[in-house]
């Protein structure tokens, strides 16, 4: 029995998102000045009425939250800042939510945003943490790549997983972006363009790794009510969960830490798997969203090959997943690719979806995975999000 | 099965010197720990000395319980590799040149798992031996070698990366008149060295060992005087643009302290042939040797100096030779720190009383010269930076680390 309490009262509402670019000659401020603004607008609020405000960014340094309320005027009396990269949107989402409900704050605008110069991303892969510094980065400077592939490798030794089953997820993935406007990707992607990708860090080829870009993701916590008397569509929160670290003896990553809470995270939510109608997971790599099916229990550990063999994933088929194209074919925006799942369930769930609607989204889930700071991602996130 | 490397053909004097690069060096100041380790050849990973816990990657506390005592030590090195990648995409300029580049977890019979570098004869699920290397840059890494040797392992691309064999290299021995230069020349000859130039000053003057030296394969004469600035640059001229390996052999021994003997004759002197001659050799040589970091097979490797270990502590028997030894080993980690930006290594190879003439009074145990050659090529196809060769450096190797204070008193007699 959870002993938790619900986030009766509290929803999300008015899901932004700044169209993503490959490279960006701005700064993250400037993203993150442009999802605040959208933000304000679609809420029909004033930068003042901004109360609560959490943000996450790799490449807002050396600002953290604190020095951005300056830089834009705001003035709150609840700030946060989540470093924790692709955990970051459910984890914001989770302390914003809570913050509201105790008071704290009455808007809480939660943002990610990254920009992406010429040569951030090296930068930011060599600084990344001091594991990573000290034990990742000096062999051979593979980036996330180098060290996915050695969790892919693994996983495709343990659990008979081919390369044809993630090309399936990446090829579906890729018919859900096609609508997006804003997606890096825009072309149709076959099986057999991904299977005959370039190398990148065997077993992962071209198609398995996202794209670097800059873009912004942005969303607002508040009271039910008070979005009501705004007129503004909103999705209320079910239950939510958060691990760091999890299963620290696993020789090489084969679950991550949903599989410590995704019982409290169903029961909480008072649903099943079975009554999701579509499934935000984060897709840094394939390999990983096979995990989160397995471990918040879309199938048992090890039938997720099974699962993807029996599934199209495409928005109007079987098992909507990533049904904006996920990071995958949108491109990761860097701490704003935490969000992207939020905002896609957030429209689909309010009817208001900006590529194909799911038919009748009532319920989603939303995962988050981030943060590989030697061998293995540290952070993930969950959360039922149900239509109001 | 590594491919044995083939003689590389004589450089096209027009085409561009590939420029050095090395991989990100930057290390926490804990993970400078494995720096020591590697930089004298051990394996040595964190150890709890409270919970016995070993762990990877370095840390300011033990992860199952919190201590903060976590020295690292000598720890079993032997592993399964749990699964490999071939990097073919690197952000780092340095691996981009070199890809593919193979990197794998491994897990460790005494508990951790770690990232490394893969030889070419490690395949995923086989059993490794780890070890601890000082990559181009010198940092420390970590990589998985097979678990027995296997034919021309020391050829692997990845591994060659990380050491400075001699084998195809083109190395200088700056004086032959000694019995350790011959004794060098000898073993450098024997580790497959294309060439083994021999610096004599004034070459008309006949000296002993000059036949044997004469007849060892790929050895040629050239005229250095480390003592002659103008004899320096001339035969960097001559060939500094292909020298690989320069062993600097000049030594001057003289019993005696700093109060004893009379005027500093000898001390100019000393100083002349040890201090201000590996100043010379490094200005005449070093800056060729720098840019030539990356130049394909044979590319520049090694600066080795030969030094006393009484560097490390006075031995007031030879109190003023122990002053300009000291004098030595700190140039060598000025030029240690000069060299590194061209993945040049300065190997300082600390020995004990020598089995020569000048060492005659002193009561073993000594290090003969083909002992002392040896050591050097053996350090120089292990990329160790640090060595010590002989009872008598490793018992004051020792020493020096539980007590300076003792040894000092105790040395004196």
């Amino acid at each position: 029995m959870t002993t938790r309490l619900a986030y009766d009262g509290v929803v999300v509402c008015v899901p932004v998102t700044i169209p993503y670019r490959r490279y960006s000659v701005n700064s993250a401020h400037w993203w993150i000045g442009r999802a605040l603004h959208e933000l304000t607008l679609g809420a029909g609020i004033k930068p003042k009425d901004i109360d609560g405000l959490i943000v996450s960014s790799f490449t807002v340094g050396p600002d953290t939250a604190v020095g951005l309320t300056q830089h834009f005027g705001l003035t709150p009396r609840w700030l946060d800042h989540v470093p924790m990269g692709g955990a970051s949107g459910v984890i914001g989402l989770r302390r914003a939510a809570r913050a509201v409900q105790a008071g704290d704050a009455q808007f809480v605008a939660c943002v990610a945003a990254d920009t992406n110069h010429v040569d951030s991303f090296r930068k930011t892969l060599t600084s990344f943490s001091r594991f990573a510094q000290d034990a990742v980065y000096p062999y051979g400077s593979g980036g996330a790549n180098a060290s996915f592939a050695l969790i892919t490798k693994n996983y495709m030794n343990q659990y008979g997983a081919t390369r044809e089953d993630f090309g399936k997820l990446c090829v579906a993935q890729r018919d859900n972006a096609l609508a997006i406007p804003f997606a890096m990707m825009k072309k149709k992607l076959t099986l057999d363009e991904y299977m005959k990708a370039r190398s990148i860090s065997d077993p992962l080829h071209l198609f398995d790794c996202v794209m670097p870009c800059a873009g912004a993701e942005a969303f607002l916590v508040c009271r039910e009510e008070t979005a009501k008397s705004l007129g503004l569509p909103a999705v209320r929160i079910l239950s939510t969960i958060e691990r760091h670290n999890a299963f620290p003896d696993d020789p090489v990553q084969y679950r991550g830490g949903w599989a410590m809470d995704t019982d409290e995270l169903w029961q909480m939510a008072g649903v099943k798997p079975d009554d999701v109608d579509l499934l935000e997971t984060y897709d840094d790599y394939p390999v990983i969203v096979t995990m989160q099916f397995e471990d918040l229990g879309f199938c048992k550990k090890g039938e997720g090959p099974d699962f993807i063999r029996g599934n199209t994933f495409t928005t109007d088929g079987t098992f909507p997943h990533n049904t904006s194209g996920g990071q995958l074919s949108v491109g990761q925006a860097g701490a704003a690719g935490g969000y992207l799942g939020i905002t896609e369930a957030m429209r689909q769930l309010a009817g208001t979806p900006i590529g194909k609607p799911v038919r009748d989204a009532k319920l989603a889930v939303v995962s988050g995975f981030g943060m590989i700071n030697y061998d293995r991602g540290l952070s993930s996130g969950a959360a039922v999000l149900a239509r109001a | 099965m590594t491919a044995p490397l083939t003689r590389p053909k004589r450089k096209d004097p027009l085409k561009k010197t590939r420029q050095p690069l090395y991989p990100q060096s930057i290390r926490s100041r804990t993970a400078q720990g494995l720096t020591a380790a590697a930089a004298q050849g051990r394996f040595e990973l964190q150890c709890c000395s409270d919970c016995k816990e070993i762990f990877y990657p370095p840390r300011d506390a033990c992860p199952k319980c919190l201590s903060a005592r976590v020295p690292f030590v000598p720890v079993d090195n032997r592993g399964t590799v749990l699964a490999e990648t071939t990097i073919q995409t690197s952000t780092d300029p340095y691996f981009r040149e070199r890809t593919p580049w193979r990197a794998g977890l491994t897990k460790l019979d005494a508990g951790p798992v770690v990232l490394s570098h893969l030889h070419g004869d490690v395949a995923e699920g086989a059993r490794v031996r780890l070890d601890l290397k000082l990559d181009k840059g010198g940092a420390p890494v970590l990589i998985a070698l097979p678990e027995k040797d296997t034919p021309n392992m020391a050829d692997d691309p990845q591994l060659r990366e990380m050491t400075c064999d001699p084998k195809f290299r083109r190395v200088l021995i700056t004086d032959g008149r000694t019995a350790v230069g011959q004794a060098m020349a000898k073993a450098f000859s024997e580790a497959g060295a294309n060439i083994v130039f021999v610096g004599i000053a004034d070459p008309w003057k006949p000296f002993p060992g000059e036949d044997m030296l004469r007849k060892i394969e790929k050895v040629e004469i050239v005229p250095l005087d480390v003592t002659d600035s103008e004899s320096c640059i001339e035969q960097a001229e001559q060939n500094g643009g292909r020298i690989d390996i320069v062993v600097n052999t000049a030594e001057h021994v003289r019993p005696g302290g700093v109060m004893q003997r009379h005027g500093l004759t000898v001390a100019r002197e000393e100083m002349d042939v040890r201090y201000f001659g590996l100043m010379r050799l490094a200005q005449a040589f070093g800056p060729a040797m720098r840019s030539r970091g990356a130049d394909g097979v044979n590319s520049a490797a090694a600066f080795v100096n030969l030094l006393s270990v009484h560097a490390l502590m006075n031995w007031p028997a030879y109190g003023a030779y122990s002053a300009a030894e000291a004098a030595c080993l700190s140039a060598a980690q000025c030029l240690r720190a000069e060299l590194r930006p061209g993945g040049v290594k300065v190997v300082n190879v600390f020995f004990g009383p020598l089995e020569t003439e000048w060492f005659q009074t002193v009561p073993p145990p000594k290090v003969a010269p083909s002992a002392l050659a040896k050591a050097v090529v053996q350090a120089l196809q292990r990329g160790v930076e640090d060595v010590f060769v002989g009872d008598i450096a490793e018992d004051i190797r020792a020493r020096l680390a539980v007590n300076p204070k003792a040894l000092e008193r105790e040395i004196a007699g």
